[in-house]
């Protein structure tokens, strides 16, 4: 491949001069941004380097899915930050598709009522900014919520209140044995489903895969239960009173409103694109094949699940994935709102006691940047396969 | 049920309807009363039953006047419409108890127990919504702290940008390319000396004063009229056969598309100015709207890149059988009909910016929500967060509302031409 | 041809950033004070403050900014400019303070900033002094039945700034008494003493001066109150950019002025009439002797300026902190003659 560009470069020497310029004139400027920084850099008295990251950090984190506290290093900090950050978009990501997918399909609904319903949701939260919703979800709705004592019973096992939702908390004893059963069925249900539509390509005979599936799902973990060692118990939330008017929850889990507003929000605002997304892949499934697919007699069921989702799925997972990453990194809203993301934890606190703002910042945009990467290289990889399909 | 007289049918018209009707009436009734007078007509029954009486109710009702092609085109169109089958019944039954639960206690909130008149938080006595908390502090929300007596160069320099937009419209196509390069270069300049002053006998007014509704117009205004040029050459230059250019490009748009906005304004915030020489001072605008620029440059050179992929090969080829070199045939040919087919994804990223400016906030530069949030936290004013949010809401639901709207009509008119 | 004169304009843009690059690396020697020089151009000195600490830096509904941060301030631009009042007020929160400075955004930052080891050393500024001793205290309601510390128990959420000298300490102070709390901290004051006032948290933890402060701005003030103990010390001072050691000296010495005058009874009502004293100290530091404001670049009447327009220590004090019911008691911020810690290098 160089080799042929150079030879085309050598022949055309008009298209060599803008280029040499080009690459000339990037260099330049980053040359320059960088001579200004070490100068800047050395007036201060700054040192450049990423050693700190091994450095104690000094401050706790209110919300951390791994052990931490403040005598672990900054590099784990940023480990807890990334958690976090992953935690909300993927609770976001799960709500919003539930929801998109639901309000894309009443939209499409013949009652009157559902699609215009939906239609006003759609509208509604796709045009307030979403640093608004989550500003309302944050500070007007959730600080409106009640005192740990007075707090919203559910059923006597979950209390919510404005320190947040204490939901009980799930106690295991060889958890890995379960976890593993779980990976175990996936895998079983995955060759099933090859096995089943090897066998419905040659023969034509199908077999029903969703009930095997579903019962595979359930019956495997259970069985770790009866002759697995996996057992469960329950820590239901007890108010303990710290003082006069301090009440807290003990035993159980908190569900801070910090995370609860966050993934509200971003599950709420995106799911309005995705039903956008939906509408538009079941719409563009021409009439002809739902017609087609009804002359050669399958029921309303099977040209769904056959014919109709298929080709909508090719149109609407692409956007759908862009979505997806707009909502990870939307959720780096959560600076606004002291949820600890990698944004507050790793690029705000950390950066402030350390000062280190080139180093700080630059790992924080490579993270993003590797995500959204990443996921770009999936959905090209993803339009490929589906692109040779279709042939 | 193979009770065939209870299954409705075009004889008995009248008396399906009327026992279904009541049915449902009585339902919804029986919500209403319970809802705004808090008395449960239901009572007698026990407490489960009691409390599913309407839906089984409603339910019964609306199967009753399920009759197919019976004529009445009224009860036909209530049919297909909401009562096509026994779940889109109950879906139907369940939105109207929902609204008639949810708007009255909303509109009490909103209008009904709320004030309007007065002038410190006293005033609010009502349970409901405190307005006079958004009348007290409107000219900071739409002007930030902007100084009063100044307020009219913002107005000069908004309507001035109304005008010239509108009269573009309407100018004769020759005139129309001069308004749109004076909108584009000239009008920006004219428009910040105006705002920040400090020539022409204008009071200097510093840009840590600008905010609230003017500046979310500012920034959005500003952002939008560079970032098109700059998008403009960026999906040129991704598209170029010239492979320096195109992975330059590349890597540029990637690289602003692949990080959050709010990562974008603390490194603007807090790195940039280490990248410039020791004692140049940039202002915090000047470097955020840079920022917001870059940022949505890279999406816009996205949306034209996919105009520009969308036209037929043919028109390159036919513009250089005619000798056109690769500027002329762009800017004569290409992209003309290249923008007009992006024209609504231009306009879907121009609704994501005006969405974005709130963001600003993270800087310290005040717009609409940030004003908001100052004057929410206000010691006068504590308690008022819920009114604040739903006035900041609203205006922005209202312009984006309007854009989206303009937008699509865009999008109908355009794609019937092609 | 476009692509010629394209190619002209970026050779062109190309060998101007050559030059610009060249033109740059000149650092200071001597007595050339950047600072000094951008400073007077300007005609205002900028100034970093709070988003809103009564006592120390607050606006009022007009836009005017009081308090001893501010006087610190206006010192500076008495003394540069010859008017206290040519100062430009920027409000910063805890996260972007030293980021402002560092960039050039402001040249001095009176922000009840404390004075630690890394802050000094590591990111590229420097503390000129102490304008106000402190120590972190803990806030809770007067019905909570927390009457000390010692009342903490586990599972305590405690409110703060993030990115403050406060989230360490607090990390420091339950550890040491171990006891496992929430630690809930927001970017902005006002969010903090919002969060507190709802019930998110149950303790407010801050520098003592400022939870009198805060508690002013909360919905119900005579609900509060102030723990007793103190977890720490926290010397709150003004700060100024590393590298320009004449601008500091001149920062640091308009703050010593203004403590030294109190130490002689020079205020800003008597500080002319003084010029005839027969104290030595006093007449250098109404400028009647002596060349000390060559030192910094500056003329003879520095000081005198700095005692007139804006006072001297005590009168910062009184005014803003003691007359408003904040903290009538000076405790350490006392000269050191009447039993407090103030105690700066003579000028001379």
């Amino acid at each position: 491949m160089n080799f042929k560009n150079f030879k085309i470069n050598f022949k055309n020497k008009r298209d060599l001069i803008p280029q040499v310029i080009t690459v000339v004139f990037i260099l330049l400027v980053i040359a320059y941004f960088t001579m200004n920084a070490q100068n800047n850099m050395g007036n201060r008295g700054i040192s450049f380097g990423y050693g700190f990251l091994s450095q104690e950090s000094s401050f706790d984190i209110q919300f951390s899915l791994i052990d931490y506290d403040g005598s672990h290093s900054y590099a784990r900090a940023f480990l807890v930050g990334l958690l976090n950050t992953i935690l909300v978009s993927v609770i976001g990501i799960f709500f919003a598709t539930i929801l998109g997918v639901t309000i894309g399909i009443s939209r499409l609904s013949q009652n009157y009522l559902i699609s215009k319903t939906a239609e006003w949701y759609v509208e509604i939260f796709r045009n307030i900014p979403l640093i608004l919703q989550i500003f309302f979800w944050y500070f007007a709705a959730l600080r409106a919520l009640p005192l740990p004592e007075n707090s919203i019973n559910f059923y006597d096992i979950s209390y919510l209140n404005v320190k947040g939702w204490y939901v009980p908390k799930f106690i295991w004893t060889n958890f890995n044995i379960f976890l593993y059963s779980i990976i175990a069925a996936f895998v079983v249900i995955f060759s099933l489903n090859r096995y089943a539509k090897k066998r419905r390509d040659e023969s034509g005979k199908q077999i029903p895969t969703l009930l095997i599936s579903l019962a595979i799902l359930f019956i495997l973990p259970f069985l770790t239960f009866l002759i697995g060692g996996v057992s469960l118990t329950f820590g239901i939330p007890e108010l303990e009173q710290l003082s006069t008017t301090v009440f807290v929850y003990k035993n159980g889990v908190s569900i801070i409103p910090e995370l609860i507003s966050l993934a509200l929000a971003l599950s709420m605002y995106t799911a309005t694109f995705i039903a956008e997304n939906v509408r538009a892949g079941i719409l563009g499934v021409s009439k002809g094949q739902k017609e087609a697919a009804a002359s050669i007699g399958l029921t309303k069921g099977q040209i769904l699940k056959l014919v109709v989702m298929p080709q909508a799925l090719r149109i609407i997972i692409p956007p759908t994935t862009n979505q997806y990453l707009n909502l990870t990194k939307n959720s780096s809203l959560a600076a606004a709102i002291a949820y600890p993301d990698i944004v507050l934890v790793f690029a705000g606190t950390a950066l402030m006691q350390t000062g280190r703002a080139i180093e700080i910042i630059s790992i924080t945009m490579f993270t993003y940047l590797s995500l959204s990467l990443s996921i770009s290289v999936f959905m090209n990889w993803y339009n490929k396969k589906m692109a040779i399909k279709e042939k | 049920m193979k009770l065939s007289f209870l299954k409705p049918n075009k004889e008995k018209i009248n008396n399906f309807l009327i026992s279904g009707s009541f049915l449902i009436v009585l339902s919804l009734a029986d919500v209403i009363i319970n809802n705004i007078f808090d008395i449960n007509l239901t009572a007698f029954l026990p407490e489960k039953l009691s409390y599913f009486a309407p839906i089984l109710l409603g339910t019964i009702g609306l199967y009753l006047i399920r009759i197919e092609f019976s004529g009445n085109k009224l009860l036909d169109k209530i049919n297909t419409n909401f009562n096509s089958n026994n779940f889109n019944a109950i879906l139907t039954l369940l939105i109207l108890f929902a609204l008639i639960k949810f708007i009255p206690p909303l509109l009490n909130w909103f209008f009904f127990d709320a004030n309007f008149l007065g002038d410190t938080k006293e005033d609010c006595s009502g349970s409901g919504a405190c307005w006079v908390f958004i009348k007290v502090w409107l000219g900071r929300f739409v002007y930030g702290m902007y100084p009063d007596s100044e307020q009219w160069r913002i107005n000069i320099a908004f309507i001035m940008l109304f005008l010239l937009v509108g009269a573009s419209f309407f100018v004769p196509a020759k005139v129309k390319k001069y308004f749109i390069l004076f909108l584009l270069f000239i009008y920006p300049i004219i428009g910040l000396k105006l705002i920040s002053g400090g020539d022409f006998g204008l009071k200097y007014i510093e840009t840590g004063a600008w905010g609230g509704l003017s500046l979310t117009f500012i920034v959005s205004a500003f952002a939008l009229i560079l970032c098109f040029p700059i998008g403009m050459f960026l999906a040129l230059g991704r598209r170029s056969d010239l492979p320096a250019i195109r992975y330059s490009s590349i890597g540029f748009i990637e690289l602003w598309r692949g990080v959050p906005l709010i990562t974008v304004l603390f490194m603007s915030a807090v790195m940039f100015p280490m990248f410039l020489p020791d004692g140049t001072y940039v202002d915090k605008l000047i470097r955020v709207l840079i920022a917001i620029t870059l940022f949505e440059a890279a999406y816009m050179a996205e949306v034209i890149r996919g105009g520009l992929q969308a036209l037929p090969k043919g028109q390159y080829e036919a513009a250089k059988s005619l000798g056109m070199g690769y500027w002329k045939m762009h800017f004569l040919i290409i992209l003309p009909q290249a923008l007009k087919l992006v024209i609504p994804g231009i306009a879907n990223t121009f609704l994501a910016l005006v969405k974005d400016t709130p963001l600003i906030f993270v800087v310290g530069l005040l717009e609409l929500a940030g004003m908001v949030n100052l004057a929410k936290t206000n010691p006068k004013w504590l308690g008022m967060a819920m009114e604040g949010y739903v006035f900041a809401g609203l205006v922005f639901w209202i312009i984006c509302y309007v854009m989206s709207r303009y937008s699509q009509n865009l999008e109908k008119k355009l794609s019937t031409e092609r | 041809m476009m692509k010629s004169i394209k190619n002209w304009i970026l050779i062109i843009f190309a060998s101007s950033l050559l030059i610009a690059c060249g033109q740059q690396g000149g650092g200071s020697g001597g007595k050339k004070s950047k600072t000094l020089d951008n400073t007077k151009k300007a005609g205002f000195v900028k100034c970093g403050v709070s988003q809103g600490l009564p006592g120390f830096s607050n606006a009022d509904a007009s836009g005017n900014w009081t308090g001893i941060d501010v006087d610190v301030c206006r010192a500076v631009a008495a003394a540069v400019l010859g008017d206290a009042d040519k100062v430009k007020y920027t409000p910063l929160s805890a996260k972007e303070r030293f980021t402002a400075l560092t960039s050039g955004e402001i040249d001095v930052l009176a922000r009840n900033t404390t004075w630690t080891l890394s802050r000094d050393a590591d990111i590229g500024l420097t503390f000129v002094g102490v304008n106000f001793y402190d120590g972190q205290g803990f806030m809770v309601r007067k019905n909570s039945g927390i009457n000390s510390v010692n009342d903490f128990k586990n599972g305590i959420s405690a409110c703060t700034n993030t990115g403050t000298t406060t989230e360490l300490n607090m990390r420091d102070f339950f550890n040491s008494k171990n006891i496992k709390y929430e630690p809930i901290a927001f970017e902005k004051a006002d969010e903090v003493v919002q969060a507190y006032d709802a019930g998110r948290c149950d303790t407010y933890t801050t520098d003592k001066s400022g939870l009198a402060a805060q508690r002013t701005k909360m919905s119900n003030p005579d609900e509060h109150k102030v723990l007793p103990e103190t977890i720490s010390k926290e010397p709150l001072g003004p700060v100024v950019r590393q590298g320009d050691s004449v601008w500091e000296d001149i920062v640091r010495w308009s703050l010593n002025t203004m403590i030294e005058a109190e130490e002689y009874g020079v205020n800003s009502s008597n500080a002319s009439s003084l010029k005839e004293s027969d104290n030595p100290a006093i007449k250098r530091l109404v400028g009647a002797e002596g060349e000390l404001g060559a030192a910094f670049g500056l003329d003879n009447e520095w000081s005198l300026r700095i005692i007139e327009q804006v006072g001297n220590y005590g009168e910062s004090y009184k005014k803003h902190i003691a007359d408003t019911g904040i903290l009538p008691n000076r405790g350490p911020n006392e000269l050191w003659t009447k039993g407090g810690i103030l105690y700066v290098p003579p000028a001379r």
